[in-house]
């Protein structure tokens, strides 16, 4: 009786030392019956046969829903989309007000809130060599291109924002280009 | 004491004259060097910041060749034609022109017709004289030398030697007292022995004390108990030493640039390589002055730069050519936050629909260097959060005719998670 009683109190030491000690491993679990997933996370390192679980999928193939873009990353891809690419949105409120927390989001860092190349990166010299907007001769294609390829520099945006949000912010872009043209 | 005193003020004469003497040293040499135009220099680095930049380094080759010492590689009539208008160049059958344009994969660069004679000559001087020396800098760092490092282990032996000191001390002038004749006291054992004596023979104290001891027992059973599962404060050692201090914090780049997903998907994922290669590519070193703490240690410039090259390896990115080899090895991260599977958790409907700032349960995460579970996320964490937050139900078509009903039903103004059926098994649990 003695050692059992014994053997509950170093029990309840131990747990309370591993519980609360080290900050580098999990807390322990009791019975962890539907913790860990059965079927595949998001993310996880271990898909189908041990690989990531995020595949890409077969190329050409295109989702419901879906559009694919058909101008091709090449310069003459990029001047093709500056004369012919329009924007599918109607002007309206609310995508003009979307486009700009789009903006504030995936572009002001660099181009700045006013979109003359001053952003926090630049102020800070990270990052240098943005140009202004009102210095290039863009379009809304050519908007709409640089955001789905990246020209230069700039990366590629197209896996951070879906088809709308794209042509929102080209409308914002526009916006901010013909305030500091005026 | 004298003799300290003279001593420090001896010190201080040397290093002072020391001090002057490097000063005097680097304003030498900087005299020395060719003299710079300032003004020039000034003007032609904010032409080249706001307009070269972009494809241009200095020291590196990036879009565009390096930049560096061009004049003495290129005549400077030739250099304002190609500027200013490069493919009128390329047109005219100039040789050069075409060569440099077939090195770099005829990618076209940018015609700078803007750009006047005066202003060309003054990106070329600033390419030619390079960066402005900063005096100031480097006599700051004489100065900071001389700054005495205090360690507070040093602090803790001295309070000890005090305090054992002063004990001594006391024993001594109690034993010299004894010897002079004063009257024997029991001493500190001899008082302890009565006490324990005492104790033995009084049961109301027993009592109390067992009372006491079954007490403290059940509290720290009980709060060891609520702490299992519950991982508050798990911080485990990533792959990559990422910053979210350096990154969300001092760049202020918003949460949602990496972490894109949250505002349409369940899961607000780890951004992609694709996504860390948006700035990388250019940015292959960082700052200077650039320190994170890292598993007890503080990384500088040296160990921040060898995390920037993991990057490169995962990715497959080539800092000699600039292009991707194509052999990608992906980052394995170490997930912090976790719920079980049995929970259904949507970031969608609390960031954009719910319009919750990721402070509210992650924590400060822009002053983290590394990411800790802020919040336990037990159930009644998220639980207690239901019944106090209230939602917005202006310009939410789909809530306008709830809240007419509710606001009859109950007379409220406010609706909550929790009364719209956000305490529910089947809301999370299924």
């Amino acid at each position: 009786m003695k050692n059992i009683t014994k053997i509950i109190i170093a029990f309840v030491t131990i747990i309370s030392i591993v519980s609360c000690g080290d900050k580098r491993t999990r807390s322990v679990q009791y019975m962890p019956d539907m913790y860990v997933s059965v079927p595949y996370d998001a993310n996880s390192a271990t898909g189908i046969n041990g690989e990531a679980s995020n595949l890409e999928p077969v190329a050409g193939t295109i989702a419901r829903g879906q559009v694919p873009y058909e101008y091709p990353h090449t310069n003459e891809g990029y001047d093709a989309a500056l004369n012919n690419l329009k924007s599918p949105l109607e002007a309206t409120e609310k995508n003009l007000a979307n486009g700009k927390a789009m903006y504030a989001i995936y572009c002001a860092t660099c181009h700045g809130d006013k979109g003359d190349g001053n952003g926090v990166l630049s102020q800070r010299d990270k990052f240098n060599g943005i140009p202004s907007y009102k210095d290039r001769p863009i379009t809304e294609g050519s908007i709409y291109h640089v955001i789905m390829y990246g020209r230069n520099l700039m990366g590629s945006h197209a896996s951070q924002l879906t088809h709308d949000e794209r042509w929102q912010v080209v409308s914002y872009v526009e916006k901010l280009r013909n305030d500091l043209l005026n | 004491m004298k003799s300290v005193d003279k001593h420090s003020q001896l010190t201080r004469l040397i290093l002072k004259s020391f001090t002057f003497l490097l000063i005097f040293l680097l304003s030498f040499s900087l005299q020395a060097q060719d003299a710079v135009d300032e003004a020039q220099q000034k003007e032609g680095k904010q032409l080249f910041k706001s307009l070269c930049a972009s494809c241009h380094k200095l020291d590196k080759k990036l879009i565009g060749p390096a930049l560096g010492g061009i004049s003495e590689r290129r005549d400077m009539d030739w250099l304002k034609s190609w500027i200013k208008d490069n493919a009128a160049l390329r047109a005219s059958g100039d040789a050069d022109a075409i060569a440099i344009f077939d090195e770099y994969n005829g990618s076209p660069m940018t015609p700078f017709p803007q750009l006047t004679d005066k202003n060309i000559e003054d990106i070329i001087y600033y390419t030619t004289v390079g960066e402005p020396v900063k005096a100031g800098a480097q006599t700051a760092v004489v100065t900071e030398g001389q700054e005495p490092q205090s360690s507070p282990w040093l602090t803790y032996i001295l309070v000890a030697i005090i305090v054992v000191g002063v004990l001594i001390i006391a024993n001594l002038l109690k034993v010299i007292s004894e010897l002079k004749g004063a009257p024997k006291t029991p001493g500190l054992a001899g008082n302890i022995d009565d006490l324990w004596v005492g104790f033995k023979k009084n049961s109301f104290l027993h009592v109390l004390i067992t009372i006491f001891l079954a007490l403290t027992t059940a509290y720290v059973l009980f709060g060891t108990l609520f702490q299992i599962g519950v991982d508050e404060g798990y911080m485990p050692i990533q792959e990559v030493a990422f910053s979210h201090k350096i990154h969300a914090g001092d760049n202020k780049i918003d949460c949602q640039y990496c972490h894109s997903s949250a505002k349409h998907s369940k899961t607000s994922g780890i951004p992609s390589g694709n996504v860390c290669m948006n700035c990388h590519k250019n940015i292959s070193e960082v700052a200077d002055d650039t320190t994170m703490e890292f598993d007890g240690m503080t990384y500088g410039k040296a160990e921040l730069d060898k995390e920037i090259q993991k990057l490169y390896t995962a990715v497959g990115w080539d800092t000699e050519t600039l292009e991707y080899t194509g052999e990608t090895k992906p980052i394995k991260w170490t997930r912090v936050h976790n719920l079980a599977d049995f929970v259904y958790f949507n970031h969608s409907q609390h960031v954009t629909v719910g319009g919750q700032k990721c402070q509210t349960c992650h924590g400060p995460v822009e002053t983290m260097d590394e990411v800790f579970q802020y919040s336990p996320l037990t159930m009644g964490w998220c639980i207690d959060c239901h019944r106090d937050t209230s939602v917005d139900l202006k310009g939410s078509p789909y809530y306008t005719k709830v809240h007419e009903e509710l606001s009859k039903k109950y007379g409220v103004e406010k609706v909550t998670v929790a009364q719209m059926g956000g305490m529910e098994c089947g809301k999370c649990h299924y």
